[in-house]
């Protein structure tokens, strides 16, 4: 199998915001490898999602349960629901890594997420690390550190 | 013209046996109020030990909205002062937390204070002779809150002299800070993984009331735990129930395991959920946790300490404590309608990290700003805090289970589906307001 290029990995990283933006989830699910995670973690530079705190660190069990929740009819905390919008920098290639099928992506963003008259600006770094799966990129970990990720936030209920 | 400042006939009004004013939860002049007399005259968790191991060092915090610090002194006691130079004003403390050294300095005119908050130096004192700074507000440096009492490493503080003492404010709830630090091997908890702070647009009481409100779990919780089970459902037979699915799914619980679980109420509005089993009842065994315990207790007082499964404590005005998985939540008012919820954890000394590693999980799905389940909290609270401007209803019923003959300040035991702790808050409320407000004291 030929390794993704660069623009392939740049082009997936773009898109997995898109079907987030869409609300295209079950699409985005299939967007992780079967073990993969998405960690959201509390601390600045923080190495241990064990025992230290994060925002998020869930399997795809728990990312399911969130997708599922989201279509539920007594989801009240999404009636009406919430809408988000990323702003991408072009993903930067830190690691590519044919060998051990590993390669990873930095990318500065803006998030927002919108709900009634309210609408919150955040601001992070993603880190996807990626892997070729059947001739298919799929995500191993995808890593949201936010800016301010101590400040005492109110609910942030979709994905960044 | 003020409503109810300077008049306790119309604060007390404002709960009768069965139904609270909606002034409790969205008028700012009775939140000024709670600030200035209930937050002053009930002990008020401060930190933990822990927090602070060495002389020097500091955390700074809040009761009511009055900035403090917690510091370890030169004498390796824990004293609490308000976070504030007597000079100008300025916060005393850069960080949060730190090592303030062998004194505190002022970051704007280097005055300095020992750790129990006196007045070490001043630059250039010989501006001050004969100007008679000896007498002022100023020279007596940092101003200390008097009443400091740590129960088993958690700090309190009252910042009023009036109210009772400690012991007699806690009493015998304090037996759920016991089992939570018995569960340690060790006798001792760390705080441990970092605190998540959350925000709600609500009234502070809201979240307290909450924790004992045994009536909401299998309704507003459905769109979360709900589908965590149906999830799970579609897993292939004979895999292993996760760690997360364990914490999930009893909040689906029937109304019969709440009633069944028993609520007990304590003088001075204290009172738990979860007398006979909780919810955190039947997680699985962590390995190699009950041996430990064994060989630090013995095994008959190791299952007496293991088999103690409540569920939330709360402790009046504003904190909640998870025994069994080691977890407080401090409810912080900001405003009648502002509330900074923090939810802290620990780790028990001497106990395989797997316990942390559960408490975490439980701390991260369950309260973080991120949670499915602190989502359809605060949904209602918000909801609540929006709807009680309805002036055609202007009353919150708190009447579930009540009877006639219940009286306030008393330990009992009851049904699990009861409203009486809420009833108690409320009795102790008004208890708590009273006693610095002036005027006649029934």
């Amino acid at each position: 199998m030929t390794p993704p290029s660069d623009q392939e990995l740049i082009d997936f990283v773009i898109r997995e915001a898109r079907l987030i933006d869409q609300h295209r989830f079950d699409e985005w699910l299939d967007l992780f490898d079967d073990d993969g995670i998405y960690w959201m973690p509390l601390e600045w530079g923080q190495t241990d999602a064990r025992l230290t705190a994060s925002l998020m660190h869930e399997d795809k069990l728990l990312l399911t349960i969130r997708v599922e929740r989201l279509k539920g009819n007594r989801t009240f905390s999404q009636k009406p629901k919430s809408r988000c919008h990323h702003v991408l920098q072009t993903p930067q290639i830190d690691k590519r890594d044919e060998a051990a099928n590993e390669y990873v992506t930095w990318t500065p963003m803006h998030y927002i997420e919108t709900r009634y008259d309210d609408q919150q600006l955040y601001a992070a770094w993603a880190t996807h690390t990626l892997k070729a799966v059947d001739g298919r990129l799929k995500i191993k970990l995808k890593r949201v550190d936010l800016v301010n990720s101590e400040a005492a936030f109110g609910n942030i209920q979709l994905f960044m | 013209m003020s409503k109810y400042r300077g008049n306790l006939e119309a604060v007390r009004n404002l709960v009768r046996p069965t139904e609270v004013h909606r002034d409790v939860y969205i008028d700012e002049e009775v939140f000024q109020l709670e600030m200035e007399h209930l937050f002053a005259n009930a002990w008020v968790y401060v930190g933990h030990d822990s927090q602070v191991p060495n002389p020097g060092d500091y955390y700074g915090t809040t009761i009511g909205l009055q900035p403090i610090l917690m510091v370890r002194h030169t004498d390796n006691t824990v004293k609490v002062l308000y976070n504030r130079c007597p000079h100008k004003g300025t916060r005393i403390t850069t960080e949060t937390c730190g090592n303030a050294g062998k004194y505190f300095r002022c970051p704007y005119h280097a005055w300095s204070f020992k750790t129990d908050g006196s007045l070490l130096a001043i630059p250039l004192r010989k501006g001050y002779e004969n100007t008679g700074l000896e007498d002022s507000h100023a020279a007596k440096g940092m101003s200390p809150v008097r009443h400091v009492h740590s129960y088993r490493g958690f700090i309190f503080a009252k910042l009023n002299d009036v109210g009772p003492g400690f012991e007699e404010f806690f009493g015998e709830s304090l037996s759920s800070f016991d089992n939570m630090v018995d569960r340690s091997p060790g006798g001792r908890l760390e705080v441990a993984g970092g605190v998540l702070r959350y925000m709600h647009n609500c009234n502070w009481k809201m979240l307290v009331e909450n924790q004992t409100d045994t009536c909401h779990p299998m309704v507003a919780h459905e769109s979360s735990a709900g589908t965590a089970i149906e999830v799970w459902k579609n897993a292939p037979p004979g895999t292993k129930k996760p760690m997360a699915v364990e914490i999930y799914a009893p909040f689906m619980s029937s109304y019969e395991f709440f009633e069944n679980m028993g609520i007990r109420v304590w003088p001075n509005g204290h009172g738990h959920t979860g007398v006979h089993h909780s919810i955190h009842s039947d997680y699985s065994a962590i390995p190699g946790y009950y041996e430990k315990m064994v060989a630090a207790y013995g095994e008959a007082r190791a299952q007496a300490i293991l088999g103690e499964n409540r569920h939330n404590t709360c402790y009046f005005p504003n904190l909640m404590i998870k025994g069994p998985i080691q977890l407080i939540r401090l409810f912080k008012p900001l405003a009648a309608n502002k509330t900074l919820v923090e939810s802290w954890t620990f780790r028990l000394v001497d106990a395989p990290d797997m316990l942390l590693e559960r408490t975490l999980m439980y701390n991260r799905l369950i309260n973080a700003p991120t949670s499915v389940v602190g989502h359809d909290d605060l949904e209602m609270y918000e909801r609540a805090q929006e709807g009680l401007h309805v002036d055609a209803n202007q009353w919150v019923n708190v009447q579930r289970l009540y009877r006639a003959d219940e009286k306030p300040d008393v330990t009992a035991e009851t049904n699990g589906t009861t409203e009486w702790q809420m009833r108690n808050q409320f009795s102790a409320w008004a208890k708590y307001m009273a006693l610095s407000m002036g005027g006649h004291v029934a």
